[in-house]
């Protein structure tokens, strides 16, 4: 099997599950007791904390564990709106941003909330400019991602942190895409809130955090107990936190090694496919790019075909065609980047890690360009256009 | 997701390709919704469908229906051709999930286009065939790149 959806999800380390596996076991302890069972995995809980807090040069408490990446998002834009609402009812936002950050934009919408959703260029990138004009003296919170999942853009942050501090609105970036494949700091962004989820850096699933910083009044999400400062009670996930702790520690640890490693791969995977299969066309920023990600859109053909004989092939991937998103259109990122419905039916992601090899992404080059062309004989599409061409 | 019907049939589809002066050709579908099926039926003086062939844009369920439908009409006369509906073409590929159900509502109606295209060339009427929405866009400005 060759898996290139590490944008989906990643392996959990095996280092990563071994450093969880106690606190099933042994270590079962709830964090909030006072017995020694418990205080250790409070004192493992702490430990998880303050590495993520220095893997992004924040305080530790300025870390709140949550379930994941959506709910960290969810977080941040309701309980803003929500402590904010007073001040002004207009939030910023882009067009590509995932849906948990998209629909929960709409449901505000629906509370009253005004939502400025900015365009992007075609390759994805947002125009601070632009930016900049749309804030109103309402705007509460501007909200961008910092690498998109689809595509792979990373977005100016720096640039968008910087105006949002100087005009004092609070800014947010869903970094769950990088965090951990790029080094971030919260300082350095100017972002008051960042969601990230430990499933994308090979950590476990149903973990996450939002960084909140310290001065932003942020209401409670979870209502309960005093877990998390009161702000999301419930029983800590301890082996979740535990695993998210040692893949961040594990992710700054071989950070450097896997950005060379995967850019590599990245840009060779790019040159080949570009160069051997015609009609394509490289999606999102060339070099402004996570270094795993690689999205390319084949005309005349549909994604889910594509998958489908991936997969037949044993290549994980994943497209953002209609069939693939479970509604009649393609993805709005797509869309958003400026490619036409039957271009964007035709998209392939193949997100990579730092345990491809080179090895691979020959097979995937050479299974993608049969794959391609007998899909485009079947094509009423490539017919037509070959027809043309004469 | 899929039946093994219709993974067979999109590993392996039957008919691709396309027939040289068909007797009828129907194109249905859009491609801004991810999927065209084009057929071509040959058909004999007695009105028999000798050949079908079959090319389509679009996911797997779509081409599983398309091989399907071409299958399941030849050999058989037009008003045969004509009952081979949406839900005969699903059943003969042991269902298909409900998002796909479209795909083999496009094939039912490349079907009865390519059957129009026949009576319109041959100046007939074909009982109990409509003329069908053939909404595939024409003489869209080309992309480059």
């Amino acid at each position: 099997m060759i898996y290139l959806d590490n944008a989906a999800t990643t392996r959990t380390a095996p280092e990563v599950l071994e450093a969880m596996l106690p606190y099933f076991t042994e270590n079962y302890g709830n964090p909030s007791t006072i017995y020694a069972l418990g205080s250790a995995a409070k004192k493992a809980v702490n430990q998880a904390r303050r590495t993520i807090a220095e893997a992004i040069g924040a305080k530790q408490e300025e870390i709140y564990f949550t379930a994941g990446g959506s709910e960290a998002d969810n977080w941040a834009v309701k309980a803003t709106a929500e402590a904010y609402g007073g001040k002004g009812k207009h939030i910023i936002t882009t067009k590509i941003e995932h849906h948990a950050m998209l629909h929960t934009c709409e449901y505000l919408e629906k509370q009253g909330f005004e939502v400025t959703y900015l365009d992007v260029d075609g390759d994805g990138l947002v125009d601070v400019e632009a930016l900049k004009a749309a804030i109103r003296p309402d705007t509460i919170l501007i909200s961008v991602m910092y690498g998109n999942n689809e595509i792979g853009t990373i977005e100016p942050i720096a640039e968008i942190g910087a105006v949002a501090k100087e005009r004092g609105i609070l800014f947010h970036t869903d970094a769950v895409q990088a965090f951990g494949q790029v080094p971030l700091n919260v300082d350095e962004l100017h972002v008051d809130m960042l969601s990230a989820s430990a499933h994308k850096l090979n950590g476990p699933k149903g973990i996450g955090m939002l960084y909140i910083r310290t001065g932003v009044k942020i209401r409670s999400f979870v209502h309960g107990g005093a877990q998390e400062r009161s702000r999301r009670a419930g029983t800590e996930n301890v082996p979740g936190i535990v695993g998210f702790g040692a893949a961040v520690e594990r992710a700054v640890r071989t950070m450097d090694e896997r950005i060379k490693k995967e850019t590599e791969l990245r840009d060779y995977l790019i040159g080949r496919i570009e160069k051997e299969i015609p009609y394509c066309r490289l999606n999102g920023h060339r070099t402004k790019r996570l270094p795993g990600n690689v999205n390319f859109a084949f005309r005349f053909i549909e994604g889910e075909s594509m998958l489908i004989m991936l997969d037949m092939k044993g290549i994980c991937a994943s497209s953002g065609s209609a069939c693939t998103s479970g509604s009649l259109d393609p993805s709005h990122v797509l869309l958003a980047i400026g490619l036409k419905h039957e271009i964007a039916h035709g998209s392939l992601r193949l997100t990579l890690s730092a345990e491809n090899t080179k090895e691979e992404m020959d097979t995937v080059v050479e299974e993608l360009k049969k794959i391609v062309a007998k899909l485009r004989e079947m094509s009423p599409l490539y017919q037509d256009f070959m027809a043309k061409q004469k | 997701m899929y039946s093994e019907k219709v993974m067979d049939h999109f590993q392996n589809p039957r008919n691709v390709g396309e027939i040289e002066n068909a007797s009828g050709v129907g194109t249905v579908g859009n491609a801004k919704c991810g999927d065209i099926m084009r057929i071509f039926l040959d058909i004999d003086d007695n009105g028999v469908v000798r050949d079908a062939k079959f090319k389509t844009f679009g996911c797997g369920a779509a081409v599983a229906t398309s091989s399907m439908a071409t299958e399941m009409v030849k050999g058989k006369t037009i008003q045969e051709a004509l009952q081979v509906t949406n839900k005969a073409v699903m059943e003969a590929l042991d269902g298909l999930p409900p998002v796909k159900v479209h795909c083999s509502l496009l094939a039912e109606e490349a079907i009865h286009a390519a059957l129009w295209d026949y009576a319109e060339k041959h100046h007939i009427k074909i009982e109990g065939l409509e003329k069908p929405k053939n909404d595939i866009s024409e003489g869209e400005e080309e992309e480059q790149y």
